[in-house]
């Protein structure tokens, strides 16, 4: 399958920093398969950067961490040679191979809130990279570690030198990963997923950080992404990988523009595109809005009343909108926005501080819960989590059923439903009878997307429900969310980071930003003609928007 | 930190005074008393019993009986054994080394053994280390004590004749030598079941640490595979270790109390079953509220080192 690299390197100046040759990584028995990478072959080019793209089980991250050495003791290389200066990493001995991991190669991770270690400091870290392979002095390491903090664009080194990481953001967090793995200026950097853990504008910062060190040092970057918008931004060559196959590779201009496989082709058209259309729903509906929130207001208090030192968050201030019944709002904004507290305070999961949520004309902001208690099946949630939103205990079927029978249904009616949503949600009818863990993470939240389903809710609140699925599985959720809308009329809040996704999807959109909402509209104008600078600096850090794939790609 | 310290202790002199009172309840309702020696005795009347119990007060309302003891020891006077009439305080001081002694060195080897085995259990997942750690502690768990004790003393004293089978030193010689010889059986006997639990415990912080990312990140850096796992993996996972301590230090003393009558060490858990014996309610009230202080300085002592060893804790 895999093709043969030269083919893409026609440019004859180009030497491989590194080659990796007809690789064979084996699982241990009793896996989904029997190999987590088969027979693959690439070059990473000097001073370039490679993107491996693939949805989640691809084998990309394996392949990064066997060139690393870090692959866990049960999986082995059965096959096949990575080359890296003329030395096979894979017939070599551990002690050399430690040798040059963060002096040769080195690598950052996916998520910097864990991949730095909470009890040392950040400066103790950085300079641990020079310690291990005995480079410098504690003086002219520190030197240089404050050096390298300055390099990644960290405010005040020499006080960040001193800092804990749980006091920095996730972004400042990745720039010092960056600093370290930079500490010894490697031939090779291995970025695993670097920015998808990140916020849409700390994203661009990250990826224009990484782009400017790597052009400056002429660098070799490996980076590993599930994100075509990345790819776009910053490759300059590409490996699509499936299920632990290439199935295409090329130079970023030929993959995005002109993919030939079908995988490559699909995986590319799932990518929310950024419409600035608005969406067509027959009859606009001029009854009065389901539901109308005025002036909500949310705060979390943390610390002791007595001793003082009271820390408050303002999580959600002063909210209002309205929402029109069958319609889709979108509330977007960055972590720590305010947007998932707002949409625990809609279903009642937390209580509001001040202000009114009127559904259907009833204020349900202040109800006790046991008034509330026939609103909650009108008010239904799908959580961003499929694996941890469902009971690993229970099956398919209790978890569905179980809600409605407390409010009163008939149990065998229940029954029914149940297994005819599981139909109408594109899940076959025996899945009543099994448990979530036998399931794919979209097919878990076309189960939870069922059990909200089953209330005949009138309101869904979706919180970052499409987050956790690959592209091509969140295509599909999307278009069933949009099904659904359409055949019962049901209305719904949507929660996203991710603004492409909300522009598929939603009627209007509300972005968010330190709990108040800087902005609303239709996504032609949020996306078109963006009002406020937050909303604008939003849209402008949306990865890929620049090349814009989609009109790069032929029609298909 | 200074409101977090202000705020334990507050809670703590609550703890105390609620542990008191239950404690002194409940020594009242147990029939017969101190009294009750006296009752066999021919020569006693019920008249000068009734004297006896003027004397020592014990005629009074329980409540007001309560509030005389406490308000004695506010002022730090713990009052008087009802056997021998030595003030409780010097009681207990007696004991006090012997009990500290057999504890230190049981905590001390409790915690060096759990903690290697939990660490090498948790590297070695699933080998034979670990598999027969994880046996031998579910069968120190389940066994009792004092039966360890006898066996100890049957195999280790009387076959094989390498350690004595009881008392703290041998009358006449109190060498050093002499004390570490007596104590190497009753601390590995007490220390048993708490190498059991602790590495356990560790085993299973270790396997939450090991997987981290920024354990990866360090290999990643070409940190060594030891520092990787003493700086990066064992600093991490002894975190949640310093809780249990404090926890454990309590358990300890409950522990001592069958081993001290087992090897017949004349510590705090002897005095107690004595004086529980004499019905001598000062001393026990005295080694309850003793205990319970330990239980809560325990617990605070290991908030304390958290909240100093984390920085998400001291500085957040």
């Amino acid at each position: 399958m895999s093709l043969v690299p030269s083919d893409i390197n026609t440019n004859a100046v180009q030497t491989p920093a590194l080659s990796v040759r007809n690789l064979t990584v084996s699982l241990p028995d009793g896996m989904e398969r029997k190999f987590a990478v088969e027979d693959i072959s690439f070059d990473l080019m000097a001073g370039q950067i490679l993107c491996i793209i693939g949805e989640s089980g691809s084998g990309k991250s394996v392949t990064a961490n066997a060139i690393m050495g870090l692959l866990p003791r049960v999986i082995r290389i059965s096959h096949g040679a990575i080359t890296l200066d003329g030395v096979d990493l894979v017939s070599t001995a551990q002690t050399t191979l430690r040798g040059m991991r963060g002096r040769v190669v080195s690598m950052i991770f996916q998520d910097p809130l864990s991949a730095l270690n909470p009890l040392m400091t950040v400066g103790a870290q950085v300079t641990e990279v020079m310690m291990a392979h005995d480079i410098g002095t504690p003086n002219s390491r520190r030197d240089r570690a404050i050096e390298l903090l300055n390099e990644v664009g960290l405010p005040d080194p020499k006080l960040m030198y001193h800092q804990y990481p749980f006091r920095l953001s996730g972004g400042q967090r990745q720039r010092v990963m960056i600093a370290m793995a930079l500490a010894l200026e490697p031939k090779i950097l291995i970025a695993d997923e670097p920015t998808t853990a990140l916020d849409v504008t700390t994203q661009a910062q990250i990826l224009q950080l990484i782009r400017d060190i790597q052009r400056r040092k002429g660098m070799s970057v490996m980076f590993i992404t599930h994100d075509f918008g990345v790819v776009a931004e910053i490759a300059d060559s590409v490996v699509v990988m499936e299920k632990g196959h290439i199935v295409e590779q090329g130079s970023a201009d030929a993959v995005l523009n002109a993919p030939t496989h079908p995988y490559t082709k699909r995986l590319i058209a799932a990518v929310p595109q950024l419409t600035g259309k608005d969406r067509d729903l027959t009859q606009p509906d001029e009854s009065a809005p389901i539901l109308k929130v005025r002036s909500l207001v949310k705060t979390y208090a943390s610390g002791s009343k007595l001793l003082g030192k009271r820390r408050e968050v303002r999580a959600v201030q002063d909210v209002s909108f309205e929402l029109a019944r069958g319609r889709t709002l979108g509330v977007v904004g960055e972590s720590g926005s305010g947007k998932s507290s707002l949409g625990r305070l809609l279903v009642k999961l937390m209580e509001s501080d001040a202000g009114q949520i009127l559904f259907e004309g009833n204020d349900i902001a202040g109800l006790p819960e046991k008034a509330f208690r026939s609103f909650r099946s009108q008010i239904q949630m799908i959580f961003q989590d499929p694996f941890a939103s469902l009971n690993p205990r229970s099956t398919i079927g209790h978890i569905l059923t179980v809600g409605p029978v407390a409010h009163g249904m008939n149990p065998a009616r229940a029954r029914d439903e149940a297994r005819a949503l599981l139909k109408h949600v594109g899940l076959d009818e025996r899945a009543y009878d099994r448990y979530p863990h036998e399931f794919s993470g979209g097919q878990r939240q076309r189960v939870g997307i069922a059990r909200a389903l089953m209330f005949k809710p009138r309101l869904l609140v979706a919180d970052e429900a499409v987050s956790a699925l690959d592209v091509s599985i969140q295509a599909q959720i999307l278009k069933l969310l949009d099904q659904i809308q359409r055949e019962t009329g049901v209305s719904m809040i949507f929660i996203t980071h991710d603004l492409r996704v909300a522009s598929q999807i939603c009627d209007e959109i509300a972005v968010m930003q330190y709990g108040r909402i800087v902005e609303s509209g239709p996504p032609s104008q949020i996306f078109l003609n963006p009002q406020s600078d937050y909303t604008r600096e939003l849209v402008a850090a949306i990865p890929g928007k620049r090349a814009d794939i989609h009109n790069m790609m032929p029609t298909h | 930190m200074l409101g977090f310290l202000l705020n334990r202790l507050w809670q703590s002199a609550v703890l105390l005074v609620i542990v008191s009172i239950i404690g002194f309840v409940v020594l009242n309702l147990i029939p017969g008393g101190p009294l009750s020696q006296f009752a066999l005795d021919p020569g006693m009347t019920q008249a000068d019993i009734d004297r006896i119990a003027a004397q020592m007060g014990l005629d009074r309302p329980i409540v007001v009986q309560y509030f005389d003891w406490a308000w004695k020891l506010l002022q730090g006077d713990w009052g008087h054994s009802f056997r021998d009439g030595a003030p409780v305080l010097d009681v207990i001081w007696r004991h006090l080394f012997a009990t500290l002694l057999l504890m230190g060195s049981s905590t001390v080897i409790a915690i060096a053994l759990g903690t290697w085995i939990g660490i090498r259990g948790a590297t070695h997942r699933y080998s034979t280390f670990d598999y027969v750690a994880t046996v031998g502690a579910m069968v120190a768990l389940s066994i009792p004590t004092f039966w360890f004790g006898l066996v100890g003393i049957y195999v280790f004293a009387l076959k094989l004749g390498w350690v004595p089978a009881g008392n703290m030193y041998t009358i006449g010689d109190q060498s050093v030598l002499n004390y570490l010889h007596h104590l190497i059986l009753p601390s590995f006997v007490l220390a048993l079941v708490n190498i059991a639990i602790w590495s356990r415990y560790m085993r299973s912080a270790t396997l939450d640490v090991i997987n981290q990312d920024f354990v990866n990140t360090a290999r990643a850096k070409g940190v060594t595979e030891r520092r990787v796992l003493m700086k990066h993996v064992v600093g991490n996972a002894l975190l949640p270790m310093i809780t249990l301590a404090g926890m454990q230090l309590p358990s300890i003393l409950s522990g001592a109390l069958v081993t001290e009558t087992v090897f017949t060490w004349p510590g705090m858990g002897r005095l107690f079953l004595d004086s529980l014996g004499y019905s001598d309610y000062p001393v026990v009230m005295g080694l309850l509220m003793f205990s319970a202080i330990l239980v809560l300085a325990g617990n605070l002592i290991a908030d304390i080192v958290v909240a100093v060893v984390d920085p998400r804790i001291r500085l957040g």
